[in-house]
């Protein structure tokens, strides 16, 4: 498994190709619906008024994204009471509910990678033919073993989001991904849904 | 009465970390028919090392723990007023004790009540009275990301255009849509998957029954031999679409498939399919002679 740390170069993020397992070292940011509703609305399409900590919170996200990881996730959360945060089980979400905002986000902050399940779309696509970008595909469902690889809880902003949609700074050592979507237009995700649409076909035409 | 608060505490405990054997014996076999070195393969590896870790360290084994949906089977005598707040006490400590996300927000102001409850909806409780002396709880965490690939088809149903996807009113019909629903939801229901399958009802009851037909235990074979005859059928031409594990393509889309049916109404014929993720957490206590035992 190749080891690459964040943040990510263009070169590196060029050299990835889709099938590819890649451990994962460095600093990134959780965001998942809310997060990227309110990051697209208020920043980028500018269709909200900031309020409250949004600027404060959008300045500390800036270099944090830049050239940085974006991780779908809702994590199990250990600590609330006394801030002392670790991560008890942390899988990845469905990533094609941000389809409307992903390439938007990647393009405004420089984002290099998003993890999730379940792989994106054209637009994501497009944008990670742009950016360059990649998108790296975590095992579902596989919380306890992913939490492992969080080593520490850096801080947490809006958590008025609510635990699973809170924006999380972690550090991560060898967290395991797959590459699925990369910056030079293939997708696993199309791939497997064309071939197995043909076979679908073949299927339905059987009484 | 007695109080079950701890008991099904424990219940709540044992289905977020610690996955059913059968499930867990089905997932060993699915990763066996995937290649070696594949990323199919990889995936399953990695599953049935979660598995084994979430069980040991007492930690969910999936983030989310989904909507908590109890069964609650009682002997004449119990209030159910009761144990439903007996239930709502156990979610509560639950939640606090890191075996459940906080999963209940609040459609319109966006808010996660940060404890599990809220309405009369959520958690997800049924009641029945039966009988005997033994009470059963049983308990299903059912995630988002296969609740949402789930889906629901009013027959007759066909895509527009010389679509081979025709289906009509017989179990031709229900084939077909069941086909189209695992193909529609590719790896993000977190393949692979168990497919619950109603057959009839109003909207309601079918979607219902969908989830229900997933308590039944994985190996058992349908009592209704033209039912159990097409279970087969959709498990196996469910993994020859090669959607795989997390969708990576592979051998095993499915590892099982349950279908009922209920009575409709004349007018109406719809098929309901529950996609259940691969991390299949369903389990059941017993409470009799004031003592609880799991399974």
């Amino acid at each position: 498994m190749r080891a690459v740390n964040i943040p990510i170069s263009d070169d590196v993020i060029r050299s990835l190709t889709v099938g590819e397992p890649v451990a994962l070292s460095g600093v990134m940011v959780t965001g998942r619906d809310t997060a990227h509703k309110w990051m697209v609305e208020t920043f980028i399409k500018n269709t909200r008024q900031p309020q409250g900590d949004d600027l404060e919170v959008y300045q500390a996200l800036k270099p944090l994204l830049a050239g940085g990881v974006i991780y779908h996730c809702g994590p199990v959360v250990a600590g609330l009471e006394t801030q002392e945060y670790r991560f008890v089980a942390a899988g990845p979400t469905t990533s094609s509910r941000e389809e409307p905002y992903q390439g938007d986000v990647m393009r405004h902050f420089n984002v290099k990678g998003v993890i999730g399940k379940g792989g994106m779309g054209k637009k994501t696509l497009a944008a990670c033919q742009e950016a360059p970008g990649v998108y790296l595909h975590a095992i579902g469902g596989a919380a306890s073993l992913i939490a492992q690889t969080v080593k520490r809880v850096l801080c947490v902003y809006k958590l008025d989001f609510g635990v699973p949609e809170a924006m999380w700074v972690i550090e991560v050592e060898d967290f395991p991904v797959v590459v699925t979507m990369d910056a030079h237009g293939s997708s696993q995700h199309a791939a497997i849904e064309e071939q197995s649409r043909a076979v679908l076909d073949e299927l339905l035409a059987k009484a | 009465m007695q109080d079950l608060t701890e008991p099904i505490l424990e219940l709540i405990r044992l289905a977020a970390t610690d996955l059913p054997p059968d499930v867990e014996a089905a997932l060993r076999r699915s990763l066996e028919q995937e290649e070696p070195g594949s990323a199919a393969r990889g995936a399953m590896e990695t599953i049935l090392k979660n598995v084994k870790l979430s069980r040991a360290n007492s930690t969910p084994i999936c983030q989310d723990t989904g909507t908590p949906i109890f069964y609650v089977r009682y002997p004449e005598g119990w209030s159910t007023r009761k144990l439903r707040l007996q239930i709502e006490a156990a979610v509560v400590e639950a939640t606090q004790k890191s075996y459940l996300r906080p999963n209940s927000v609040d459609s319109l102001s966006g808010k996660n009540s940060g404890n599990n409850l809220g309405g009369d909806y959520f958690p997800s409780v049924h009641f029945e009275e039966v009988e005997g002396d033994a009470l059963t709880v049983d308990v299903m965490l059912k995630g988002g990301g296969c609740e949402n690939v789930g889906a629901q088809y009013s027959l007759p149903y066909g895509r527009v255009g010389d679509s081979p996807l025709q289906a009509g009113r017989d179990l031709a019909g229900v084939r077909k849509v069941v086909l189209d629903a695992v193909h529609k939801a590719q790896g993000q229901g977190c393949a692979p998957g168990i497919l619950g399958v109603a057959i009839g009802g109003d909207r309601g009851s079918s979607y219902l029954a969908s989830k229900e037909v997933l308590f039944r235990p994985l190996e058992d074979t349908n009592p209704n031999p033209e039912l159990a005859a097409l279970e087969e059928r959709l498990t196996g031409e469910a993994n020859q679409l090669g959607i795989g594990p997390m969708g990576f393509g592979g051998a095993t889309t499915v590892v099982g498939t349950k279908i009922t049916s209920l009575n409709r109404l004349p007018a109406s014929f719809f098929v309901s399919v529950s996609y259940m993720c691969w991390a299949y957490r369903r389990r059941r206590m017993t409470w009799a002679d004031g003592a609880a035992s799991y399974q």
